[in-house]
C-alpha cells in the first residue's frame, strides 16, 4: 500500500480506474443498454400528441417548435441524469451481492457512482443523433442560442445538470436502501416514478398542470430533477429565477445526500448478507 | 488456548435474526399484510475463541450451526447482537479501511469477479481500490497466477471460465492486497478432487509465505484434515470443541483403521476375528482396531493373510464429527430433562 495518503485521496485516486472498468462493463452490456434507452420513449409519444394539438395555434407559451424543443430536450436531460441505482442497490441488498462491495476499503456508494458516471459517454453517443435533430429543428428556441446570450444561463444550466444527477442518484440510493427494511422497496419506487412523471415536467410542462398542482410541482424536489434544467435550457426561466432555483436545487441535493447516506448506513446495520 | 497477541479475538459473541414467519396459503398471505409475526432465531450464542497470527483453523459444524454467520461478523458484514469481536486490532463492523485492507472473506458460493469482464479487470479495480503500487500488484498477480496455473485465463471473460477456474481467479482477487487474515467459507465447494487438492496446496502456501491466519469452513473434511492442525467446532451456535484436531479424533474415535489390499479374496469370518470389519469388498478390506491391539493385529494379518498392501489410518473425520454431534445432543437432552423448564432457544416476538 502507498503510505501517507488519506482515505479520500485514495478513493479519488481509484476513481479513474473505477470509471474505466465501469465503461468496460457498459460496453459489455451495450445491447441491454440500448434496449433500455429505447424503452424511455414516453416523451416522443407526448411530443406527437402536443404537436398535433398545437397545429391550430400555440398552447399557452408553447408553439409546435417549442414542444419539439421541450420534449427532445427533456428526453436528453433525463437520459444524462437518470440512474438505475434503485434496481441495482435493492437487488444487491436482497441477494447479498452487496457483501463484496462492503468488504472493499472504499465506500460502496462511491464505487456505485463511478459505475453510473461511466455510462455517460455511451449515453452521449446514443443521444447525440437526437441532439442534432433538436438543434436542427428547434435550435433557435434554446437559450444558449438567444441573440442576447447571457453566459450565466449556460453556467446555471451546466450546474443544474450536475445537481440533477446528484439529486436523482441519492434519491435512488434512498429508495434502494429501503430494501434493507422493506420487502417491496421497488413498490415505493414505482410510486416515486409516477409522481416524478407528473411533477417534474416529464410528461407535460408544469405550467399546464392545474394551478395548485403546478405550485406543488415547483416547490418539490422533482422540479430540480428535470423542469428546472430543461426550462433554463429553453429560456423559460429568466436568469434571476434560475439562479434562485439553482440555490434551491443544491439545497435539495444537500438534503438528499444526507438522507440517502443516513438511510444507507442505518440499513447496513440491519444487513443480513444473505447467501454464501 | 492462550496467545500473546491474537489476530482474532471473539468474546461471548451472539447473533439473533428476526425472521418473518407465515404458513403457506392465501389467508396467511393476506393476514401478513396487517400483522407480520416475527421470530427471533439465535444463530450464534456466546461464542468465544482466539486465533494467533499465522494459525490455520478449521471451523466446523453441521448446516445451520452458525459458521457463516460468525464469519460474516468477523469480516464486518454483520453487526453482532452482543459480545465483542476484534480482528487485526479493529472492530469489524465499523468497516474501517485499515481493517478491510487486512482481511479477506472468500465465499465459495459468492463471487466478486466482474461477470462479463476478464478477471484482469477485477484485479485492476482492486489494485486501485486497495491502493497497491502497480509493480507490486503485477508481481502478486504473476506469482499467484503461476501457482494456480491460470496465467492464460486472466484475459478471458469470467462467464466463460469453468467453476474451478473461476474459483482460482476469485482467490487471486481476494488475496491481491495480501491480507493478514483469511476467512474462507467453503472455498472448494463444487470443485473436483484434483482442483480441491490444488486449492489446499495454494492456501497452505499463502499461509506459510505471508504468515496469514486462516479460518476455514468446509464440508470436505479432507480440506480440514490437510490444512488445519486446530479445529473450532460449533453446533446450534455454541462452541462444542476448540483444540487440536488429532486430539479430538483420539478422544472421539480412538480406534485405528487398517486398510488392507489382499492378493486373493479372504473369508469374512477370518477378518472378524482380527477386528471390526468396516469394509470387505473383493480384495479391499478395512478393519477397525483398538490402538493397544494395533501391533498384534498387524502381525496376525501379515502372518495369516495374503497381504499385498497395508496402511494405518485415522477414522474419517466425517465419522468423528457425526459422533461428536451425537454426543453433544445426547448430553443436551439429558441436561434439559434434568433441569427445570429449559430456557427457550427461540422466542416468539
Amino acid at each position: 500500500m502507498k503510505p501517507g495518503r488519506t482515505q479520500l485521496a485514495r478513493a479519488l485516486g481509484a476513481y479513474p480506474t473505477l470509471l474505466r472498468v465501469g465503461l468496460s462493463e457498459v460496453v459489455a452490456y451495450r445491447a441491454e443498454f440500448v434496449v433500455w434507452i429505447l424503452t424511455t420513449n414516453m416523451p416522443f409519444v407526448m411530443l406527437a400528441i402536443w404537436h398535433a394539438v398545437a397545429s391550430d395555434g400555440p398552447v399557452g407559451r408553447f408553439g409546435r417548435g417549442d414542444f419539439v424543443a421541450y420534449y427532445l430536450g427533456g428526453w436528453i436531460i433525463r437520459l444524462l441524469t437518470s440512474t438505475w441505482m434503485v434496481w441495482e442497490l435493492s437487488t444487491a441488498i436482497r441477494d447479498g451481492s452487496l457483501s463484496s462491495r462492503l468488504l472493499r476499503p472504499i465506500h460502496p456508494l462511491f464505487a456505485f457512482s463511478a459505475e453510473h458516471l461511466a455510462a455517460l459517454p455511451m449515453r452521449l453517443l446514443v443521444v447525440s443523433p437526437v441532439m442534432v435533430v433538436l438543434l436542427a429543428s428547434a435550435g433557435r428556441r434554446l437559450a444558449i442560442f438567444d441573440p442576447i446570450f447571457d453566459p450565466r444561463v449556460a453556467a446555471i444550466f451546466l450546474a443544474s445538470l450536475v445537481g440533477a444527477w446528484l439529486l436523482i442518484f441519492f434519491t435512488m440510493v434512498l429508495l434502494g436502501s429501503l430494501a434493507f427494511f422493506l420487502e417491496s422497496a421497488l413498490g415505493v419506487f414505482e410510486l416515486w416514478l409516477a409522481l416524478h412523471s407528473i411533477l417534474s415536467g416529464y410528461l407535460i410542462p408544469q405550467e399546464f398542470l392545474p394551478g395548485w398542482l403546478a405550485a406543488v410541482a415547483r416547490r418539490s424536489p422533482f422540479d430540480s430533477m428535470l423542469a428546472f434544467p430543461l426550462e433554463t435550457l429553453l429560456g423559460l426561466r429568466d436568469v434571476h429565477v434560475a439562479l434562485g432555483d439553482l440555490a434551491v436545487q443544491w439545497t435539495w441535493v444537500g438534503a438528499m445526500v444526507a438522507a440517502g447516506l443516513a438511510v444507507f448506513e442505518r440499513g447496513v446495520r440491519r444487513y443480513m448478507a444473505f447467501g454464501g | 488456548m492462550e496467545y500473546p497477541s491474537p489476530v482474532v479475538e471473539v468474546v461471548a459473541l451472539a447473533k439473533t435474526y428476526q425472521v418473518h414467519r407465515r404458513p403457506p396459503g392465501l389467508w396467511p398471505a393476506l393476514r401478513s399484510v396487517f400483522h407480520r409475526p416475527t421470530e427471533a432465531v439465535m444463530a450464534v450464542r456466546g461464542l468465544s475463541f482466539r486465533i494467533a497470527p499465522g494459525e490455520r483453523v478449521g471451523f466446523l459444524g453441521p448446516n445451520g450451526a452458525g459458521k457463516t454467520t460468525t464469519l460474516k461478523m468477523l469480516a464486518g458484514l454483520l453487526h453482532p447482537t452482543s459480545g465483542q469481536v476484534t480482528v487485526a486490532g479493529a472492530v469489524p463492523f465499523r468497516r474501517e479501511a485499515a481493517f478491510l485492507k487486512q482481511i479477506t472473506l472468500v465465499m465459495g458460493q459468492k463471487q466478486q469477479l466482474l461477470w462479463d469482464l476478464p478477471p484482469a479487470e477485477t484485479y485492476a479495480m482492486n489494485r486501485a481500490i486497495y491502493d497497491i503500487p502497480r509493480a507490486e500488484a503485477e508481481a502478486t498477480i504473476r506469482d499467484l497466477a503461476a501457482l494456480l496455473e491460470v496465467e492464460e485465463l486472466l484475459g478471458r471473460p469470467t462467464r466463460q471460465l469453468s467453476l474451478g477456474e473461476r474459483m482460482k481467479c476469485e482467490l487471486i482477487a481476494a488475496l491481491l492486497h495480501r491480507p493478514r487474515v483469511l476467512f474462507l467459507d467453503e472455498p472448494t465447494i463444487g470443485l473436483d478432487v484434483s482442483m480441491q487438492a490444488k486449492m489446499r496446496e495454494f492456501i497452505r502456501h499463502y499461509n506459510e509465505a505471508f504468515g496469514a491466519a486462516v479460518l476455514l469452513t468446509s464440508h470436505y473434511m479432507d480440506d480440514v484434515t490437510a490444512l488445519c492442525p486446530r479445529v473450532i467446532v460449533i453446533d446450534h451456535g455454541q462452541l462444542v470443541y476448540d483444540g487440536d484436531l488429532k486430539a479430538l479424533v483420539r478422544r472421539i474415535r480412538p480406534d485405528k483403521r487398517l486398510a488392507v489390499r489382499t492378493a486373493t479374496p479372504v473369508d469374512r469370518a477370518h477378518l472378524a476375528a482380527l477386528g471390526t470389519v468396516v469394509l470387505h469388498d473383493g480384495l479391499q478390506v478395512v478393519l477397525s482396531v483398538a490402538p493397544e491391539r494395533l501391533n498384534s493385529t498387524i502381525q496376525a494379518l501379515l502372518q495369516t493373510l495374503p497381504v499385498a498392501d497395508l496402511a494405518i489410518e485415522d477414522p474419517p473425520l466425517e465419522e468423528v464429527m457425526r459422533e461428536l454431534f451425537q454426543e453433544v445432543r445426547t448430553a443436551s437432552a439429558t441436561a434439559a430433562t434434568a433441569a427445570t423448564p429449559a430456557t427457550a432457544a427461540k422466542q416468539v416476538g
